[in-house]
């Protein structure tokens, strides 16, 4: 294998863009030209609209797209997380129909993994597959699905045998979300907003090559996904950076990250905004509180902490060290920030911490901090489940007694 | 010097949040060393002496490691590392409770002197601490136990070349073994921070009377110091004098936080081991929930005060202005983490953890007296905010 130099990979893209970067062309047909020449996932294969890059090169890449204000391949949602799921376990002809509309945005995806009685213990999901002819029929319900209402395709995990112990029944397709048998309904959170969506499976359809890997081995391929869900980010899309965004293909990009952010505007809030609590203190008048001084001094330690942390586990890594304990905290450190920030939050904000809305403090924000705190040690694994990663995989303590490994029929279940 | 190179050790410009190669080498010699000398029958047969320590595992401490002038340049005895280094010694210290007059000596006595002293002052007292000949500690608290320099009622009177120094320091470390005695004492008639400064002592000097005090933790020696009309010499000048106070309580503050982050830790990997190890109802107990979350919590806790003690190391090596607030953080947030690990290591333990025979109520005591010395949460917490200019 040769090495590959980052100074020709960056030569090499720069003389692609100059060539062919043009704001005027449509978003898709930029993205078509992205996908064909492989520049919009450098690290792919070849065979599949990539160049076969080590994955570092990917950011040596976008550093040359950004440089020019290049708009990107599309990676809101969960598209990305299937396209890596697709190249991995799926069929040459899966990908040929798939991954191009995925690139290009023409297709947007979704997750059917969640159901009502299977939250943290995701192999325990009881939406039935059955086999009847060249198509696998579809029942059960699934929720916390994000986009399902304007999803083309979406990743489904459901069980085909159920004499089998849980992990080794479940099968992986992809099924068309638009067909008369899958309805898709809003689902309301508390904080008033309807980010994501409760889906009901009655007699839909999938036709036998949508199936991803081999029957009954599901649980292996829908692993794959979970693994690049949590390696990557939230999902949310980001706009192509220093760009001028002048132009017909940023403004279709803008438009398509608008409409795949718009149900995530409480994500800030809902990790407690400590950036807040300073400038609130002054407001408000509780930094002559004594008491409020301390709980605000606690929430502001907890949170450099949880920081400082988070840079502990970096540099581990930067230095090529065994990753130790520090980097599986990050996500109960956040949990605890959030919290402690709803608390102070409520200190500080006094009774106009009653009110919601417009005329409530600061718009309606710190109220929505306090309805959508509860949501953070819940989503992407409880609390309860990183602590006891944390305990089985960080410390090496015992696992404890499993209660399902028989047959899943017999398996008590909701 | 085992682990280190000098030339790698200039004062770092920018806060790292990974050690160096060679500073985990370090660690690691000390580690050794502090595993053979001071096993937990060592530490209670020291902590049941009024002396508190092994004069000859100080001499190879200080011999052999060269630890006591860790942080002390080296035209003054030292090995001339910083604040880093210091606070890897200490939180070394920290997790096996070495009974030994380090914090006195090398971490209160000999940073004061480095902040205050002038050159020739300097020249005359570090070298004999660093190669550990002499034992010193620094005198700040008086009866009532404020850790508030502004609040100290000790006057010092001139008197001829010299001064006279009149009042009762308490709290004071290791103040019955020391040899010299670092004492914070205003002049006549000044309040607050004006008329502070730092005066030297000799502790066997006539009117200087010192008495062991019994501390709850056995293993850090308090005592209460006297001085009536003793004989005291200035440390640097009275206009620097609160700055140095000042600078000499923060520096010791985090390597108080650091040495407190050892124990946790030492605690915590107690606390692993027995949940492993302990069978009821058929299984360890580390296989029940209430055990294994109880652990991750402590994990967390334990990681994050560390973070937090570290980076005010790193902060105050750089010389990063926020370093004097870093130190209250540090020291709120290693206060509460180590004792909550003290009380939660204890209560895994169950009844054996309150006997007196296993060893978990010599890191507990270190951590409840730990909590309090050098002043508690609340008061870093108040200070912190005050220095991130949160006015009340």
């Amino acid at each position: 294998m040769s090495q590959v130099d980052e100074a020709e990979v960056r030569a090499e893209v720069r003389e692609w863009l100059t060539a062919n970067w043009n704001l005027d062309i449509s978003v898709v047909e930029w993205r078509s030209k992205l996908a064909d020449s492989g520049w919009g996932m450098p690290q792919w294969p070849r065979d599949w609209y990539g160049r076969g890059l080590p994955v570092g090169f990917a950011r040596v890449v976008e550093e040359e797209f950004a440089n020019v204000g290049a708009v990107g391949v599309a990676k809101s949602g969960v598209r990305l997380l299937a396209a890596a799921t697709l190249l991995e376990h799926g069929t040459d002809l899966q990908k040929k129909k798939f991954l191009r509309r995925i690139l290009t945005g023409e297709d947007t995806w979704c997750q059917f993994f969640s159901e009502p009685g299977s939250g943290s213990d995701l192999a325990g999901a009881t939406t039935r597959a059955e086999l009847n002819g060249d198509y696998w029929i579809i029942n059960g319900q699934k929720v916390w699905t994000t986009s399902a209402h304007h999803a083309d395709h979406g990743l489904l995990l459901a069980r085909t045998d159920w004499d089998a112990p849980k992990h080794e029944g479940l099968s992986y397709f992809v099924i068309d979300v638009r067909q008369p048998g899958v309805d898709v309904q809003p689902l309301r959170q508390m904080n008033g907003h309807a980010s994501f969506n409760q889906v009901f499976f009655t007699d839909a359809k999938v036709p036998v090559e949508n199936l991803v890997g081999r029957v009954n081995e599901g649980w292996k391929v829908a692993m794959t996904t979970l693994a690049h869900e949590r390696r990557g980010a939230d999902g949310l899309a980001t706009p192509s950076k220093r760009a001028a965004r002048v132009g017909r293909v940023h403004a279709e990009e803008r438009a398509e990250n608008e409409k795949a952010n718009e149900p995530y505007k409480w994500y800030p809030q809902r990790a407690g905004r400590v950036d807040l609590i300073i400038e609130r203190a002054k407001e408000t008048g509780s930094n002559r509180d004594p008491g409020v001084r301390q709980e605000i001094a606690k929430l502001r330690i907890l949170s450099k902490s949880a920081e400082w942390t988070a840079r502990r586990a970096r540099a581990a890594q930067q230095q090529g060290r065994p990753q130790g304990p520090e980097g599986s905290l990050g996500k109960l450190a956040a949990s605890h920030v959030a919290r402690a920030c709803a608390r102070v939050h409520t200190l500080m904000t006094g009774t106009e911490a009653m009110l919601t809305g417009k005329e409530s403090p600061r718009d309606g924000i710190i109220a929505e901090i306090l309805v959508s705190v509860p949501a953070v040690s819940i989503a992407g694994g409880t609390d309860e489940i990183q602590r006891n990663i944390i305990a089985e995989r960080v410390l090496e303590l015992p696992k404890e007694p499993r209660l399902d490994t028989g047959p899943f029929r017999s398996v008590r279940r909701n | 010097m085992s682990g280190l190179e000098k030339s790698r050790v200039e004062p770092a410009r920018r806060i790292q949040f990974a050690f160096s190669d060679e500073q985990e080498q370090f660690r690691t010699s000390i580690q050794r060393f502090l595993n053979d000398k001071s096993p937990p029958t060592e530490v209670r047969r020291l902590m049941a002496t009024a002396q508190g320590y092994d004069p000859e595992v100080w001499r190879q401490l200080s011999d052999e490691m060269a630890l006591p002038g860790i942080h002390v340049p080296e035209q003054y005895g030292g090995a001339g590392f910083g604040m880093v280094e210091l606070c890897i010694v200490a939180e070394e210290l920290g997790r096996s409770l070495l009974c030994a007059p380090y914090f006195s000596t090398a971490v209160l006595a000999a940073s004061a002197i480095l902040n205050a002293g002038m050159e020739a002052q300097k020249a005359r007292f570090l070298p004999d601490l660093s190669s550990g000949a002499r034992l010193a500690t620094l005198a700040i608290t008086e009866l009532d136990g404020n850790w508030d320099p502004a609040s100290i009622g000790t006057v010092v009177t001139p008197d001829g070349d010299g001064y006279r120094l009149e009042g009762v320091k308490s709290y004071v470390v290791d103040g019955h073994v020391a040899d010299l005695l670092v004492v914070a004492a205003r002049l006549p008639q000044t309040v607050g921070r004006k008329g502070l400064a730092l005066f030297t002592v000799d502790a066997n000097a006539g009117g200087v009377e010192r008495r062991l005090l019994e501390s709850m933790d056995p293993t850090r020696k308090l005592a209460r110091v006297d001085f009536q009309r003793a004989q005291a010499n200035l440390l640097g000048n009275i206009e620097d004098g609160a700055t140095s106070i000042d600078r000499t309580i923060d520096q010791a503050t985090i390597a108080l936080a650091n040495e407190m982050m050892g124990g946790a830790q030492a605690l915590f990997d107690s606390a692993v081991k027995y949940a492993k190890m302990r069978v009821q109802f058929g299984r360890a107990i580390g296989s029940f929930q209430a055990i294994k979350h109880k652990l991750a919590d402590m994990l967390l806790e334990v990681e994050l005060a560390k973070s937090a003690a570290y980076y005010a190391a790193q902060a105050a090596a750089a010389q990063d202005a926020e370093w004097p607030a870093l130190a209250c953080l540090a020291k709120a947030a290693a206060s509460e983490s180590y004792l909550h690990t003290a009380i939660e290591t204890i209560q895994i333990h169950g009844g054996i953890g309150f006997t007196w025979d296993n060893d978990t109520h010599l890191w507990f005591k270190r951590a409840k007296s730990s909590e309090v010395f050098l002043g508690q949460p609340n008061y870093h917490r108040e200070l912190l905010m005050q220095r991130w200019g949160v006015e009340r």
